[in-house]
């Protein structure tokens, strides 16, 4: 195993094209790489699109359609399950071919094709098929995006970079409620014109990655960076003139799945995974809240908007402590948040002061753990299996909440709310200590494995 | 002069295509909008203190115009000539003794939805808010008990393992609580799994009513007979949705699946005979997604969406055999109430 005490590749690789060199250049000033930049208003620009037809498509079925929204809620569900495992796929695909860019833009062209089909098909199956092709999309795109943010971005400030991109993103999902809301304000029946422009957004944010985001290669900048004289890379010895050979593609260490035995890694997603055992849905959440006080039923809707806009100011600040103090122990604290939260949703007596509180609190723990996670997963892992590490960790999460969240409606069930929360929240509260230690000496300064391989 | 890179300028032009498409849709979708709503014919109305005074039928209005949305009133002798509007906007309104029901959708940045319940005047007396789209909402005879159905929606983040929320409310507002946390008996065993739906109450005096009660991993539903003093359901039979209970308390009217299109189930509706145990279906309300109501003993009404005109819908009527052909009682009318 080749080790290196780099701490900065992205300062060093070997750019290809003259928008690496300047991210590169950016990353060393000590700005945020404008691929980062990029690919947060792609995303922003997505998320508009996919939450302002979402945030209209429940009135529309039962409305226009006179449909149920009964089982528009379970085909939900059950996409939110395909989407987490596409997203190793998605990983796979992305360190396989070295260009996450265009595995990125499968993910991401798929979802805009759907808001194009949406314009025409108007039945409940071409809605459903719809909403899945659009989980599948994201699942898609995720790893290879959140890669390549990784791969343009200084290893220091990785946690703000993904603290910047998050924020653009949550601002999507903010604006696109807001448009479709404002379309039918102005139009009663507009379901057809929020369809539009989410297509019209949808296109725009796909033009944006495919011509401006460069063809970054993660792996082949690596083996750059590792074989630096002509003499390294074989190259036949000329001097003063370029004469490479044409066609020479280094490829660097292939794929491998044996990062899942790296003992860093392995650390990673087994805490990521116990503590999200014991994150129950937000769902949940919200409906404990509004189960308490009427100040939450009157204002149920809304509750989401609330924490969206915390993780939205939030993001940033929190991704900078993560690269000052470590993106491991953040991520643990965010989960302290959590455990807070809950106790806030779980009390018996109703306040607007807690219930506020809980939703804040709710934004802190995604502020530090979304972004913060791909960050650390990122960072640990070797540029020939990024995404398909950043994919497994994201997919861990996910499944193990999704677990958790059916086993909560449980004991809701048996035990009643408060209980049911508070126990979560003392089952969360032991972890954290545990997750703790853990992940002792996972924020130390990495002797970066270069290339993830199978021992040699 | 510094060169545009052609790649920029690519996304320009399409940045430039995608707006101009978008907001040309959209201002044309305005004016068609503004133009159909000028171009409505107008709808004949009438005095509403008069239609109140007599027997007649309360809905929400579904004809294009201003008055679209608005809870209206026929007289119950000329159900399809001119309706006395309100001025109270519901999604699903229903009247019983001198109280009425409303639940409503209030649009917004976050759509919001709530229940009102009004008096004789059609003033509120008492609001609440509601976590999703409003589905049923039926009131006790004499208009002391409001059961409200409605979704949890509002975002895919609160989909969660809970679909639908159904509470029952005395009309001064205090809560009787959520059904779905009352003790459910289905054939005799009790019944524990936490995935459990209840909706669609119909009342049969002050503490006795009728339900739907659904369980999304059985893949199961039950018409169920519910106690507001014990908190208890306990199922009747399998496969019965948004019960109705006719004004002679005998019959429990119905929808049911009858056949699956495209991933989605089609109901029909069906009469119980209580005391028998005897189902008489109704194919020709084929494609119907209601609560039925009682016209009169031998008569149901229900609403459909007008195929051809999104958003407009009608009532209908149907006997309770099971040749009964269905007639509309009610052009551009919805969740009608019957006050006798």
């Amino acid at each position: 195993m080749y080790l290196s005490l780099r701490d900065r590749p992205a300062a060093r690789t070997a750019p290809a094209s003259p928008e690496e060199v300047r991210a590169v250049k950016a990353a060393k000033r000590g700005r945020v790489s404008s691929v980062v930049i990029t690919l947060g208003v792609v995303s922003m620009l997505t998320d508009i699109s996919s939450e302002s037809v979402a945030a209209v498509l429940p009135l529309y079925l039962t409305t226009a359609l006179g449909l149920s929204t009964l089982a528009y809620g379970f085909v939900d569900g059950l996409m939110q399950g395909a989407s987490a495992l596409v997203r190793i796929a998605g990983g796979w695909a992305a360190d396989k071919g070295d260009h996450p860019k265009w595995v990125a833009v499968v993910g991401y062209g798929l979802s805009a094709v759907t808001r194009g089909v949406l314009l025409v098909a108007s039945s409940f199956a071409a809605v459903t098929a719809i909403v899945a092709v659009d989980r599948i999309g994201k699942g898609i795109r995720t790893a290879p995006r959140d890669a390549m943010i990784t791969a343009s971005s200084d290893p220091r400030t990785l946690g703000r970079s993904f603290g910047v991109h998050r924020t653009l993103d949550t601002i999507g999902a903010a604006l696109g409620p807001l448009l479709a809301f404002v379309v039918l304000w102005l139009i009663p029946d507009g379901y057809q014109t929020v369809f539009v422009i989410s297509f019209g957004c949808a296109v725009i944010g796909l033009a944006a990655l495919v011509l401006l985001v460069p063809d970054l290669r993660p792996r082949r900048a690596a083996w750059l960076t590792q074989h630096r004289s002509r003499e390294a890379r074989k190259l036949p010895k000329c001097k003063g003139c370029s004469c490479d050979i044409p066609g020479l593609e280094p490829a660097g260490r292939p794929f491998s799945w044996s990062f899942l035995r790296e003992p860093g890694l392995r650390r990673v997603f087994v805490m990521a995974g116990i503590l999200a055992l014991l994150t129950v849905g937000d769902g949940f959440i919200y409906l404990s809240l509004q189960a308490r006080d009427g100040f939450a039923t009157q204002w149920f809707p809304l509750l989401y908007v609330g924490t969206n806009v915390a993780y939205m100011a939030l993001a940033i600040p929190v991704g900078r402590l993560a690269d000052r103090v470590g993106r491991a122990r953040v991520f643990v604290w965010g989960h302290a948040a959590l455990v807070v939260a809950y106790v806030c949703a779980g009390v018996a007596t109703a306040s607007a002061v807690t219930t506020v509180a809980a939703l804040l609190l709710l934004g802190l723990f995604y502020a530090a753990t979304d972004g913060v996670l791909a960050a650390l997963v990122g960072r640990r892992a070797a540029p020939n299996v990024r995404a398909a590490a950043i994919g497994t960790a994201q997919t861990v999460v996910a499944v193990a909440r999704m677990a958790s969240s059916a086993l909560f409606g449980l004991l809701w069930f048996t035990v009643g709310r408060g209980p049911a929360i508070l126990s979560v929240a003392v089952l969360l509260a032991c972890a954290v200590p545990v997750a703790w230690y853990v992940v002792r000496g996972l924020d130390a300064p990495v002797p970066e494995l270069v290339d993830a391989g199978d021992g040699r | 002069m510094r060169r545009v890179q052609p790649r920029v300028a690519i996304l320009v032009a399409i940045t430039v295509v995608a707006v101009l498409g978008m907001g040309g849709y959209a201002v044309a979708a305005w004016r068609a909008d503004r133009a159909a709503t000028e171009s409505a014919p107008p709808v004949s109305s009438t005095a509403l203190d008069a239609v109140l005074d007599a027997p007649h039928i309360v809905f929400r209005s579904t004809l294009p115009g201003n008055e679209y949305g608005l809870v209206a009133a026929v007289p119950l002798d000329d159900p399809g000539g001119p309706r006395a509007f309100t001025d109270v906007a519901c999604d699903r309104v229903d009247v019983a003794g001198p109280a009425a029901s409303c639940l409503r959708t209030i649009a917004g940045i976050a759509t919001r939805w709530e229940a009102e319940v009004l008096d004789a005047g059609w003033q509120a007396v008492d609001t609440w808010g509601l976590p999703g789209i409003p589905s049923r909402t039926r009131m006790s005879d004499d208009g002391t008990l409001v059961a409200t159905t409605s979704f949890v929606t509002g975002h895919s983040y609160a989909t969660v393992g809970f679909s639908t929320l159904t509470e029952i409310h005395r009309a001064d507002g205090t809560s009787l609580g959520n059904v779905e946390d009352y003790a459910l008996t289905v054939d005799g065993e009790p019944f524990t799994a936490a995935d459990r739906n209840i909706w669609g109450v119909t009342f049969v005096g002050d503490d006795e009513f009728y339900a739907t009660a659904a369980s999304q991993s059985a893949g199961r539903t039950w018409l169920v007979r519910g106690s507001l003093r014990d908190r208890t359901l306990t199922s009747v039979r399998e496969d019965a949705e948004c019960p109705s209970i006719s004004p002679d308390g005998t019959r429990v009217a119905y929808k049911k699946v009858v056949d699956h299109a495209g991933g989605q189930p089609v109901w029909a509706l069906a009469v119980l005979d209580l005391a028998t145990g005897a189902e008489t279906q109704l194919p020709a309300t084929r494609g119907v997604d209601d609560q039925a109501a009682w016209l009169d003993d031998d008569t149901l009404l229900y609403g459909l969406p007008r195929a051809d005109v999104p958003g407009t819908t009608d009532v209908w009527a149907v006997g309770t055999t099971s040749d009964a052909t269905p007639a509309v009682l009610i052009p551009g009318a919805w969740s009608p109430a019957v006050v006798g």
